[in-house]
């Protein structure tokens, strides 16, 4: 156990290694970052000293290291366009984006779920093949033409809820600010999580789906019901109970898409969250910020890969048996 | 007379006759959905790839376009022109026209993007399958960590890198490449992955055997020899592919990084139309974005359904 625990973790590390030359390259060869920094009028001495007193002068390996130091302590340089540090940027948005892939993980579980449950038991029923043919519809519509739809129905049709922002927001210790605390943060959040989680959603419902009719068919569902336990207890109390494992790794495997995602998301609705500022940053071809939020990203997918692994090794016996095996 | 030629029985049937005898025609006249699906895509085909003929207007000729036409409703809604049958945008363009126009765009970008991915995964794969050892774990490992990202935020880092590297160049010039390049970059995982497992299948196969025993160059055993026995599944991940291609190009253009609003794909004419919906202009959205919607679901049935066809297991 110990060995695979160890094997994964060098694999994740080789992973994150690869994904940080991939910034680095771009930091350093795609946008030039003197040039970024000087004017056309600066004296050619003045650019040759900073080049020597960022390290620019110095072989391509040093550089790297020193990349990968720094980029350990979440110093990523500074932005072309804001002339901040990238990672305070990063900072000041990441609770906007976090709020909402969190909501839009919450809404594809409250409702993919039932929404899974139901379509397994009652399969010939009208509203069953609603479900499903919704399913295919949000499986295949751009996310973006989604959230112009909700846009259009419920904001400027209706009016009933905001198309863009945040709403008022309630700072929350030294960086976080939430939405959570007030009603028109809520009511801003609403659109926004249906769009970011609705293809989320259909994948969950169609697994549940999928795991629930498997289920149903075991020797186990027959023995219970063989027993005479009620109809209810079977369905809820086992079969639902073990399909949710696969559902719960495939939700988990999905939170790292749904932040990735959520660059779509923030640009429809012009949620201020680190989506939309990796957005601007590749209109502007703003590297340093485009080359930390790969890094971010790529960290946080890892991670969840591995947690996910790991606790498969501990649940599972069978992965047990073979990991030993090895 | 002369003596009439080998009875037909013995003869090869055509390849006409095979295809009308085959089980992949039958089960497309069985099921309506795909015919519907067929005939829908083959119109969208049609309107795009014969748009200067068939399009009432040249959206791009700035000769025959006039601001004063700008935000005209359907020709059925009050204030519509009949000349502009599904009305016009911010710039007087005939919105009807630049549909046509930007679905040729939307379909050509996703072509390319889809036989770029396609020639880097086979390639790779067949490279990877064939020859084994360290090529196959590389290109592989490789596929395995692309494969954890989400193909969109690939895309969006190609295309802000390439647009990076070429940031002298006219964007308008380059957009096209650009957009073509991230797709391409960004999906050629998984015929990577298909065909190097069909390749590790072949490569022990008599055949293959045989081939390297004549001293044939591996270069040419995988071209003449794996490939035509490898390449069947592609097909499927092709049309499905295409669906997922015209998506993404569609994603980028709203997201402003893709085709810009001179040369507008179904992707920008969309987001142009987004910024009028507060205004009440809704056909400037609408209609592009339904025209989106409508190709991408019937590529997908056209998808499902070829996947079910080539299927053996199924039949």
């Amino acid at each position: 156990m110990l060995a695979f625990v160890l094997r994964r973790l060098f694999q994740s590390l080789i992973v994150m290694l690869a994904v940080a030359l991939i910034a680095f390259t771009m930091f350093r060869f795609v946008g030039d970052p003197v040039n970024q920094m000087v004017g056309v009028d600066t004296p050619q001495e003045q650019v040759a000293q900073l080049r020597q007193t960022l390290g620019l002068d110095e072989p391509v390996v040093v550089q790297f290291a020193r990349y990968i130091y720094n980029a350990a302590r979440l110093e990523f340089g500074v932005s072309y366009q804001f002339r901040l540090p990238v990672i305070s940027l990063l900072g000041e948005r990441a609770p906007a984006t976090l709020e909402l892939a969190f909501m839009s993980a919450l809404f594809s579980l409250l409702v993919g779920i039932p929404m899974g449950v139901y379509t397994a038991l009652r399969r010939d029923s009208w509203l069953a093949k609603i479900f499903q043919t919704v399913s295919l519809v949000g499986i295949s519509l751009p996310t973006f033409l989604i959230g112009i739809l909700l846009i259009y129905l419920f904001s400027v049709t209706l009016g009933w809820l905001p198309s863009f922002g945040r709403g008022e927001v309630v700072k929350l210790g030294n960086w976080w600010t939430t939405g959570l605390l007030t009603a028109s943060g809520w009511k801003a959040l609403i659109l926004p999580s249906i769009t970011l989680g609705l293809f989320q959603m259909t994948l969950i419902m169609r697994l549940v789906r999928a795991e629930m009719l498997e289920v149903l068919r075991t020797d186990y569902i027959k023995f219970a019901r063989a027993r005479g336990l009620k109809t209810r207890a079977i369905h809820f109390g086992h079969a639902l109970k073990n399909t949710l494992v696969p559902v719960i790794t495939i939700a988990g495997l999905q939170l790292g898409s749904i932040i990735a995602f959520a660059i779509i998301t923030e640009t429809v609705f012009q949620w201020p969250g680190m989506g939309l500022l990796f957005l601007k940053a590749v209109q502007q071809v703003d590297i340093p910020i485009m080359a930390a939020y790969l890094m971010l990203i790529s960290f946080l997918f890892v991670t969840i890969n591995l947690i996910v692994d790991l606790l498969y090794a501990l649940v599972d016996p069978r992965l047990r048996a073979t990991i030993g095996a090895h | 007379m002369s003596a009439q030629p080998a009875s037909p029985a013995k003869q090869p049937p055509s390849l006409w006759a095979r295809i009308l005898d085959s089980d992949i025609l039958a089960s497309f006249l069985r099921s309506k959905v795909t015919m519907v699906a067929a005939v829908i895509v083959l119109v969208l085909f049609i309107g795009a790839f014969f748009s200067p003929w068939i399009a009432p207007t040249n959206p791009f000729d700035p000769a025959t376009v006039f601001l004063s036409d700008a935000n005209i409703p359907p020709a059925w809604q009050q204030g519509g022109d009949p000349k502009f049958i599904l009305g016009t945008d911010d710039q007087g363009r005939d919105l009807y026209s630049a549909i046509l126009y930007g679905l040729r765009v939307s379909l050509i970008v996703g072509l390319l993007g889809v036989a770029l991915a396609a020639t880097i995964g086979i390639t790779l794969g067949l490279l990877a399958g064939y020859l084994g050892g360290r090529v196959d774990s590389l290109i592989m490992r490789i596929a395995d960590v692309q494969l954890t990202f989400p193909a969109i935020l690939i895309a969006l880092l190609i295309d802000g890198v390439v647009r990076g590297i070429f940031k002298h160049a006219n964007r308008e010039d380059t957009a096209l490449y650009v957009l073509v390049i991230s797709i391409g970059l960004s999906f050629w995982v998984q015929y990577a992955r298909t065909i190097r497992g069909s390749t590790l299948v072949e490569r022990n196969k008599d055949y293959v055997q045989a081939a390297r025993l004549v001293g044939l160059p591996a270069p040419l055993i995988m071209l003449r020899h794996v490939l035509p026995n490898v390449i069947g599944p592609v097909l499927v991940i092709l049309t499905i592919n295409l669906a997922l291609a015209v998506i993404t190009e569609a994603t980028l253009s709203f997201l402003g990084v893709g085709l810009p609003p001179t040369q507008p794909s179904l992707g920008t004419l969309i987001s142009i139309g987004n910024r009028y919906l507060f205004s009440g202009d809704w056909w400037i959205v609408t209609f592009p974005g339904v025209t989106l919607a409508v190709l991408v679901l019937a590529v997908n049935l056209l998808g499902d359904w070829l996947r079910d066809a080539l299927n053996p297991r199924l039949r």
